[in-house]
């Protein structure tokens, strides 16, 4: 990021005759602003009108999606006719951050507001303002607490599995026949849904009576072979079936790492007589560590918004050792009448992932720039 | 020489031991969707030697010969399940392609300035959706969806799946816009062509590979994400993982019946993985090497 720097011109200059007459740009205006009042002309029928106010309106607040959809078009079809040719530049960003404006910003606001209410999804009285309560709720809550404690778990296994995709890479890097082979069969897992993946390997392979893993765990000794009775081994498995899952992702990311590495650097270190250890400390890791590092904060990213299997698998059992906040939250929504609580845990999660996120990337850029 | 045979024998015992962890599961699966109740409490694992086949978990969705063409609800209800997901994850994705291909090439070329936002905020902004958890817009979204009529709709599914994959594309495509020289587009701008045909005539040919990339990763992660469509789909937008999942969890399931549809959940992308391997390497290898 950092080399980026500020230049007045664009990277790519255009020499463009930029003659956008008044009438041009007076039109623009109106466009933008007929179609903000038909919105909310819209809105404001169908908000008295489910407030039962009024008799006339809609059955749904769709039309009003129709009008502010108009309204976003029509900012954009302005700005070409206000700014002209730079007008036209900014229609290549501005659909996506509309897009991401409405589809995110708007519901976290919402859910912003949700999360200090008592709101009964199925009862008709509709959201009750509590204040804090939720938030006094969630502090003496254990299994909140338990949850984040168990995403500390699961986010260190990241380095378990680094460790192995790091090898595996390595030894696909390496002189070896078949390696298509193996890249496509190293890939597979990660195509599989982790719903797939609950039932194939959580509910039948690791079935104590009759699955191959439980007979495996028989015949090495292992009498009572049962993977989700007790805490931590139940943990344990839930953190082998992800790391099956994305283990192919570290994988692919490392291994187009190292095929970029220097040649010459790692001839000329094998003519010097370095060891493959030395090699490998040397040299190849430090000059992996960007790419490692980006791989590490990527599978965190995706670690951190683990649930699907812990949802099917265990749904968070044996008492609660295997929840993450994602299937607490999503238990908590199933089994209590307030959602308004469950929204609030929601957000605590995002701001104490969004303040490790920034902390962790700001230690990785320190370090990367440090390295070099 | 010695040395170097038993370094051979390790590599290649390494690498085998986990092809053999990837791909057990799958064996496992397709094997267990053709046994019988003996053969599965008895844990056989190789057909025609073990077990005798039989077409039970198969006959129960209709995909198995005999069924195959008569009428059959199962399948009925499976094909439309399966049309679903391919739908919404080819649209959603083509969606975020377009989207995220736009941005990302104007990110490349152009300095924005949008308030206090800067071509570096903006990237920010775009890639920090990555981080935020489904959870998070699970509930809201849930609301503003009933509110809308968007509950159990395709479009509705469609938009969220777009959002969720929007910055791998960004991410992806940000580098494939980088890596083209300007100076080609420069020549078509000085010979009169505007900066939206340049960018189709020019560039797009260009990245088209890294489009197909991204476009790849999209389908993949679409089709196989459950949480929000268990939120969000019930019937007619129903997607085959919750299908699945729904299956899972109800507890006269047989066997034979489940590994056949986790099998036929999970065939399209194995497939997919055998011939566009090339594709989905690259588009992963695009967001390491830059690091």
């Amino acid at each position: 990021m950092s080399e980026i720097k500020y230049i007045e011109r664009d990277p790519l200059y255009v020499v463009a005759p930029s003659t956008v007459s008044q009438a041009t740009k007076r039109a623009g205006k109106i466009i933008v602003w007929s179609s903000f009042i038909l919105m909310v002309v819209i809105a404001v029928i169908q908000t008295l009108h489910s407030n039962e106010k009024i008799s006339f309106g809609f059955s749904n607040w769709r039309p009003v999606l129709y009008a502010y959809v108009l309204w976003a078009v029509a900012i954009g079809y302005s700005r070409v006719l206000i700014y002209g040719e730079r007008g036209k530049r900014n229609l290549f960003v501005f659909p996506a951050v509309m897009f991401i404006i409405s589809i995110v910003i708007f519901p976290l606001l919402f859910g912003l507001y949700i999360s200090f209410t008592d709101w009964n999804l199925s009862s008709i009285d509709g959201r009750k303002f509590n204040g804090l309560d939720n938030f006094y709720q969630m502090i003496s809550d254990p299994y909140y607490w338990n949850a984040l404690k168990n995403m500390i778990y699961y986010v260190l296994a990241v380095l378990v599995e680094f460790t192995i995709a790091f090898l595996l890479a390595i030894l696909l890097n390496s002189q070896i026949r078949g390696r298509k082979f193996f890249r496509i069969a190293f890939l597979i897992p990660l195509m599989l849904s982790p719903v797939a993946v609950s039932w194939m390997v959580g509910k039948s392979m690791l079935e104590q009576r009759f699955g191959p893993v439980a007979s495996f765990a028989r015949w090495l000794g292992w009498d009572t072979p049962t993977f989700f009775s007790n805490p931590v081994i139940a943990k344990l498995t839930m953190m082998c079936m992800d790391a099956w899952t994305f283990i192919p992702l570290m994988i692919i990311m490392l291994l187009a790492g190292l095929q970029a590495l220097p040649k010459e650097v790692l001839e000329a270190a094998k003519v010097d007589g370095a060891n493959k250890w030395a090699l490998f400390k040397n040299i190849i890791f430090p000059i992996m560590l960007p790419v490692s590092l980006t791989t590490l904060v990527i599978r965190i990213i995706f670690k951190l918004k683990l649930a699907d299997i812990i949802i099917i698998v265990t749904a968070g059992g044996p008492g609660g050792a295997t929840d993450s906040v994602t299937s607490f939250i999503v238990r908590e929504y199933r089994d209590r009448s307030n959602v308004g609580y469950g929204t609030l845990l929601s957000f605590v999660y995002l701001i104490f992932i969004v303040i490790l996120m920034t902390v962790l990337i700001r230690f990785v850029n320190r370090w990367l720039q440090r390295a070099s | 020489m010695k040395n170097n045979l038993s370094e051979k024998i390790i590599i290649y015992g390494i690498l085998l031991l986990w092809t053999f962890i990837c791909l057990f599961p799958i064996y496992w699966t397709a094997t267990t969707s053709f046994k019988t109740a003996a053969s599965v409490t008895q844990g056989l694992l190789i057909p025609w030697i073990d077990f005798e086949p039989s077409w039970k978990g198969w006959r129960n969705l209709g995909f198995s010969p005999d069924t195959l063409f008569v009428e059959s609800n199962p399948r009925e209800e499976f094909l439309a399940r399966f049309f679903n997901t391919a739908f919404i994850s080819a649209s959603a994705s083509a969606l975020a392609v377009i989207l995220g291909s736009f941005a990302a090439y104007g990110l490349s070329r152009f300095n924005y300035k949008f308030g206090f936002m800067r071509n570096p905020d903006i990237s920010f902004f775009f890639l920090s959706q990555l981080i935020l958890p489904p959870v998070v817009l699970a509930l809201p979204v849930l609301v503003l969806y009933r509110e809308l009529d968007l509950l159990d709709t395709h479009i509705g599914m469609i938009l969220i799946y777009t959002l969720t994959v929007l910055p791998i594309v960004i991410w992806i495509m940000r580098d494939q816009f980088n890596a083209v020289p300007i100076e080609l587009e420069e020549a078509a701008l000085v010979d009169g062509a505007s900066v939206w045909m340049s960018f189709f005539k020019i560039v797009l040919p260009i990245v088209l590979p890294g489009i197909a990339s991204a476009f790849i990763l999209c389908l993949i992660l679409c089709w196989n994400e459950y949480f929000l469509a268990a939120l969000i789909t019930s019937t007619d937008a129903k997607t085959m993982p919750v299908m699945v999942a729904s299956q899972i969890s109800s507890q006269s399931i047989k066997w034979w019946n489940m590994a056949a549809i986790s099998a036929a959940l999970c065939l399209p992308l194995i497939i997919v993985a055998i011939f566009l391997e090339r594709y989905i390497v690259k588009g992963m290898a695009a967001g390491a090497i830059k690091g």
